[in-house]
Parts: C-alpha cells; structure tokens; sequence
C-alpha cells in the first residue's frame, strides 16, 4: 500500500505551504513535494502602477521581511530612471536594512527554531513553541524579545512603520534618522551586542548538543545563490554569487541575471522553481538564504562576525551543505547585522539631512534591483514608461529561490529518515525544558 | 492589565480561548501582534492562544476536532483568494464565538486585491508564462490537481478575484490597518477582556479621519498641479496636500495616530474610509475636486476640474490602494 503523509500546513514559516510525502510498498520514499499555497501575484497588478509607489506596495509581499521589498524595487527604479543616490541615504538604507536583519534573526532563532531545539523533537507539539520557551527560560526570553524589539523600533524610526516602512523614496531617503533618536539606540548598543554573544553562545551549545544531527542529518550537496560586495559579505548592495557544490564561484552583476538564474515551473506548487541556468535543471537547484550567504562570501564585513565565520569553516569546511548549519550561520549574519548597526549608528551620515537628490526624472527603461533579504537574494526588474508608470515586472523573490532546494533537502531526509531509518542511532541531548 | 492577571489565576480554566489565523497575508499582521512587544505576556496571561501558524504547531484537524463556537474570538487576517482560505474561513467563523476581520486584508480586500484588475488567467500568465527568467516551452501552469503513479495530488484552486472576509463569511467587528498598530490591536484587546465590545458590526476605531490626527495644519490653499513625491524638494512642515502631493487623510479614518505623515509621507489610505462614506476613492476625489483650482476663483467648471483630476493617470492604485474588491466601483474600473 502506498502511504501519502500530509503535513497541512507547515507552521512556525514565514509563508504558507503543506508538506506531501509519498512512500511506496516497499517503504521507499517516492516523492516529496512542498507545496506553496499563498503567492499573490504582485507581478501583474504592478502594471499600470506608477513606478514610485510600488515600493509602497511590494512590502505586502513579505511582512516579516518588508524592509528588503521596500528597498529593493527603489533601486531597481533609480537603475532604470538613471538616478544616483547621496551617500547619506545609502548608509541609511544601510542601516535599515541591517535593522530588519537582526530583528529577523533574532526572530527566527528564538520564535521559529530554538522551540524545536530546547524542548526536544520528541516534546508535545502543543508545547513546543516561543510563549513556552518564555514561560519556562523567562530571562532568556525577555532577551529574545528585546533583541527583536530593537530592531524593529530601529525600523520604524528609520522606514516610518516597523512593518511596511515608507521612508525610501527614488532618489534618496526622505527623512534622515533624528539625532535624539539615534544617541538612543546608541546607549542600547552595548547590552545589543552582550545579548548577540549570549544568543551565539545558546547557538553554539545547541550545534554541540546536536552534533549527531548536524552532522548527519540533511547534509546536501546543492548549488548555492548569495549576494558580495568585491566578495565580501554584504545584504543591500552588490553582485550575485553563485557557489558550486565543490565550492566555485561564479559572479553576476544583477543585471546579467537572465544569464544566472532562470524559474522552472512546477504543476505541484504556486512558487516556481529556480535554478542555476547553465547547471540546468534540476541539476542546477540551489539554495538560498543563511547558509548560501555564508557559502558565498570570501569573509564577512566585520571583525566578530568574521572571526565566528573562521571558527564554523574550521569545524565543517569552507563550503558545508549541513542543513541544520543555516541556523549556525544566521547567527553568523546575526553578529554582523549588530556590528554594521553599531558602526552607522556614529557615522554622522545617518542624521545628514542631505539624503535625497531632486535630479529623479522618469524615463522609459528597464531597471533591476538587488539585495539580500533575511531568507534568500531579492531581485526585482522593474520597466518604466516615459511617464514612469510601470509597464511589467519580474520578481524574483526569497521563496522562489528557496523551494526547489527545500524539496531537495526534504526527499534526501525523509530517505534518511523512512529507508536508512537514521534517526534511531543518533544521539540527541536532554532537553533544556522539559 | 494587572487586573485581569488577578482575575485568570482565580478562574485558570475562564481564560480567554484566542485563535489567530492568516488567509491570504503577508504575515505583517501577525508581526504587528508581536510588535506590542511585552505586553504579549500580559495577553498570555488572560488568554490561551489556541491557533496561531506563524509561532505555533497545530495542524487543521486540531480545529476541525474543536466543538462549535469553542473559541472565543478568532483574529483572521488575509483576504480570501483559494479554496483552502475559503474553507479555513467558514471553519473558523463555525468555531468562534467573535469573528474579527484584522487588518485591511480581511476588512477590504487589501493590497493583494489589487490583483482584481486582472482575472486568474491574465495573472498565471504574467507569472508563469511571460516572465523572461521562466523557462517554459511546455507552457506549464500549477493545476490544482495533478495524476502521479500513485494517485492523484491536489492544491488549493485559486478563485478568478479576490474576496474579503465579510465577502465570505459573517464577520463580527473590523480592525483595519495594513497592518493594524500595536495600540490599536491592544484596545481591540482590551475591549474583548472587558466585554465592553462595541455593536456588532462596528469597526474598531475612532470616528475622525487621519487629517483629524495630522500635525499639519490645512490653510485652504489650492493647488494648480498635481505633484509627485520625488518632486517635493526639502521637507516643510506642510499640509502635503497643499503641496500637490495626493495624500489620502480626508478620506481615510484615523486611529493610526498619522504615522505616515510623521514620516512625510503621504497617506495611502489603509485605514478603510472615514465613519460616513461608503467608498474612499469617491471621497478622496471630491476632496481633490475641491482644492484644486486657481486662487481667488470660486467656482471651476466640471470640466476643468475633471481635466486635472485626469492628471491621474492611475486612479486604481491612487484611490483603492487596500479596497478595490469592496469599493463601490469594484469592477466597473476592470475589463472583464
Ligand atoms: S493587512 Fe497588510 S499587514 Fe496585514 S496581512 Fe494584509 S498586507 Fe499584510
Ligand atoms: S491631507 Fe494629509 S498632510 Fe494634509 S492634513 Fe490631511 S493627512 Fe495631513
Ligand atoms: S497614515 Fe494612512 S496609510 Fe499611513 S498608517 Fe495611517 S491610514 Fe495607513
Ligand atoms: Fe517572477
């Protein structure tokens, strides 16, 4: 008999999706498919849109991530508009964007993967979550949440609303950051950074703990999709990088995309399948988010961050495909969103008042945008008319990126998990709550 | 908040049973529930939060299995576009006892109703078949149910529009926003711990408009030309729509505290329309209409007023930005 498992729906996800899994009679598994349920479309209804309010649009795509959906078509418009930004408004971007990194980091650790990982896999489904993990680790928790709240109330002081920010403008910032404002997230920075270390401590306690898993568990050789500036790490500026499964790396400017990524699509799902064109497909699946980011840059932007980059390649290789260290490697992105916070924080250039140029006039042209969002790169190619009104658009959005990489992960693991039956011989720790 | 602390340990089982649910959403809203920051234990402390996708693990059977109206008040955010939010929709409004449409999603259709410009079949094709990175020779589009050797998988069918929750279900109380802010979701909060909810029906709001809460002051200027924003050159402390920009405060209601305009940007009008009008858009535009002119002349013709209003090349996105499926004009601004 065959048997079809259906996980309806897959929680603790930013986006909506179900699981199907298929094992055959003889206990092989035979197909696993996730499915995407939710995507809206925006691609379409930004036609006939005029081109400077899409970055007020486009956030709904992504509520958890709205900050990368509000920069990213901004600068796809100023390509295709021809206009150069002032360095106040990039540095401010900068920081927002760094912002919502943290926030979301901080968000996912704590909210949507430690519950699995401090209570145990085996714990009770009805327990195994954030307002748990608060009422049992209180000073744990609270840190959680003041980390989040950090970054969020840093969006919302920079992007005017902490989810859908307004603040970016083509051609500029509209608003520099107060200075009142900014000496007061100043004095949180140390007890910031003291919370970030304490954060990668848990994680590095967690991957210690979970060796066995981490180790064995979903090690899948893919291709890998990031973003570097010049090679370094960097999440709202720079070029497309793709890393081989044996660690070559090929680099794209975003406007040389159609050369790099194309989109299968699959009848099962609503999210296409993205790949890397001259692998092709499937051969060329890749993923995207933490991991890839990690895969992808020579080193990261700051010194901390850096160093904790070392220390993971010293212990599993230059270019690791452990699935589970893509929670390792958020913390790495973790560190350096706070070092980058910390450094624009006093830089004068964040409260400069010259952070918008009036030299914005539409013209009719094409354009594309490129950033990295908290889970995966963001690409968005914008074509203006005359007027600036929006005549098409193409997304290329964190989900796409990721799904085919997922399946992929998934079928080696349910294979790990159904045929080799490899979770009975790993060994896994006490639970920290119980 | 303490008081309710008090009243929950004395009656552990009479805690407030909550569900939250997300349709077709970006998850903002369930963000914006986070963003009340600690107060969140307070909630927790009156309240079981029984159903929540984004942070917890429960499976559809868990509330199919529940008894009817065995949860108290079910937060639903998202419009409605596929079988499955439709199905989840009416599972929901069965289980509760209060239905609130949360966030301008589930009040008007929000932002991804904008789609309704456009049928199912023109946006499959802008996204599957058209895009230049999509590399389809088969001209494949998702189906909804597909035959493999071992039988025969489904997804949710998409519906040809989309549709708000009052669309779909009977709804309760609104509480508009995209997304709603942290204190208008705790006097939502507070209003349901202390049973002193408004008539059925009512949205959950002030009845003033966002110009009403707008540091700017209106000095009756009119204005000859409609501006872009990028055009605007250094920030005054202005009324932005005496400086040609369309903002859409008159025709907004309130309760937001003005956000945007703290900012210097415009209003967009995710607050729904004010109190007394049934369609923003309309409202906005006779506002326009009516700071639109030269100084000094009393009365434009129609005709000269209609000619700056079509300045507007994009009224859709202008004036229906988070309500086109609810608006009055709905799909007379549509081809079919
Ligand atoms: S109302 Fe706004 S924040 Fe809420 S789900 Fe809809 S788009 Fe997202
Ligand atoms: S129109 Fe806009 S800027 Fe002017 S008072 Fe109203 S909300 Fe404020
Ligand atoms: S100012 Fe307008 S667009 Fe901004 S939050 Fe308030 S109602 Fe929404
Ligand atoms: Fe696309």
């Amino acid at each position: 008999m065959v048997k079809v498992i259906e996980v309806e729906p897959v929680t603790r996800l930013e986006g909506h999706g179900g699981l199907r899994l298929v094992l055959g009679d003889d206990g092989k598994v035979q197909d696993v498919q996730f499915n995407i349920t939710s995507t809206r479309f925006f691609e379409k209804f930004l036609e006939g849109r005029y081109c400077e309010h899409i970055p007020r649009i486009t956030p709904r795509i992504c509520g958890i991530c709205p900050i990368p959906h509000h920069l990213t078509p901004t600068k796809a418009i100023e390509d295709a508009w021809g206009v150069q930004i002032p360095p106040a408004a990039y540095k401010l971007r900068q920081l927002l964007q760094n912002a919502k990194q943290y926030s979301s980091h901080a968000l996912h650790f704590y909210a949507l993967a430690a519950p699995d990982f401090l209570l145990g896999p085996f714990a009770d489904p009805a327990l195994r979550n954030v307002v748990h993990v608060i009422n049992q680790m209180p000073d744990v928790g609270k840190m959680a949440l003041k980390m989040m709240d950090f970054g969020q109330k840093l969006c919302q002081a920079i992007g005017g609303k902490s989810v859908h920010p307004i603040s970016a403008i083509v051609g500029g910032m509209k608003k520099p950051l107060d200075e009142n404002v900014r000496d007061l997230f100043l004095k949180q920075i140390e007890d910031q950074v003291e919370w970030t270390k304490k954060t990668v401590d848990i994680g590095l306690k967690v991957v210690e703990d979970y060796w066995d898993v981490v180790a064995n568990v979903g090690v899948v050789p893919t291709y890998y999709v990031g973003m570097t500036k010049n090679g370094v790490h960097d999440i709202y500026d720079g070029d497309i990088r793709i890393v081989s499964p044996d660690g070559e790396k090929f680099d794209y400017p975003p406007q040389k995309y159609l050369d790099a990524l194309g989109e299968h699509i699959p009848e099962h799902s609503y999210a296409t399948h993205m790949y890397y064109k001259p692998a092709g497909y499937p051969d060329g699946i890749y993923r995207a988010n933490t991991l890839a980011m990690i895969n992808a840059a020579d080193k990261m932007a700051t010194p901390l961050a850096d160093e904790a980059l070392q220390a993971m390649r010293a212990k599993i290789g230059n270019v690791p495909h452990h699935t589970f260290a893509y929670h390792w490697a958020r913390l790495i992105e973790l560190v350096e969103s706070i070092e980058v916070i910390a450094t624009l924080l006093q830089d004068d250039d964040v409260v400069n008042p010259d952070c918008k140029t009036l030299d914005v006039q539409p013209r009719e042209g094409d354009g594309v945008g490129l950033t990295e969002a908290p889970r995966g790169i963001l690409l968005y190619h914008i074509w203006s008319d005359a007027q600036g009104i929006c005549k098409k658009a193409n997304l290329l959005v964190a989900t796409n990126h990721n799904i085919a990489g997922i399946e992929k992960t998934l079928m080696h693991v349910a294979k790990q998990v159904f045929e080799d039956k490899a979770l009975e011989g790993l060994k896994l720790p006490d639970p920290w709550i119980k | 908040m303490v008081k309710e602390k008090k009243k929950s340990e004395a009656g552990k089982n009479k805690k407030l049973q909550l569900a939250f649910y997300w349709a077709a959403s970006c998850g903002g809203c369930e963000i914006a529930v986070l963003d009340i920051d600690e107060k969140i234990l307070d909630v927790v402390a009156i309240a079981d939060i029984l159903f929540w996708p984004v942070a917890m693990d429960f499976k559809y059977k868990d509330v199919e299995a529940m008894k009817d109206k065995h949860i108290d008040v079910c937060f639903f955010n998202g419009s409605i576009r596929t079988s499955e939010q439709e199905h989840m929709a009416k599972l929901l409004r069965k289980k509760s006892k209060v239905l609130v449409a949360f966030g301008s999603c589930a009040v008007a259709g929000g932002i991804p109703g904008l789609a309704n410009i456009a049928n199912r079949e023109e946006v499959f094709k802008v996204s599957y078949l058209d895009n230049p990175s999509t590399d389809n020779p088969k001209k494949v589009v998702p189906k909804t149910s597909v035959k493999v050797k071992e039988g025969t998988l489904t997804l949710p069918e998409f519906h040809d529009t989309v549709k708000s929750l009052d669309q779909t279900v009977d709804v309760d109380y609104y509480l508009p926003g995209c997304p709603p802010t942290p204190d208008q979701i705790m006097t939502a909060v507070g209003a349901i711990a202390e049973n002193k909810l408004p008539p059925k029906g009512s949205v959950i709001g002030p009845l003033k408009s966002v110009c009403d809460e707008c540091r700017f002051e209106k000095s009756e200027k009119k204005i000859t030309k409609i501006k872009r924003i990028y055009e605007l050159d250094k920030i005054e402390d202005k009324c932005l729509l005496e400086q040609g920009v369309i903002c859409l405060g008159p025709a907004t209601r309130g309760g937001c505290d003005a956000r945007c305009l703290d900012a210097n940007m415009p209003c967009t009008g995710c607050g729904g329309p004010t109190p007394n009008s049934l369609d923003q858009g309309a409202k906005m535009m006779s506002a326009l209409a009516s700071i639109l002119g030269l100084e000094g002349e009393e009365k434009m013709s129609d005709e000269d007023v209609q000619k700056l209003i079509d300045q507007v090349v994009d009224p859709v996105g202008t004036f229906y930005k988070y309500g086109l499926p609810t608006a009055l004009i709905n799909r007379k601004v549509m081809k079919k």
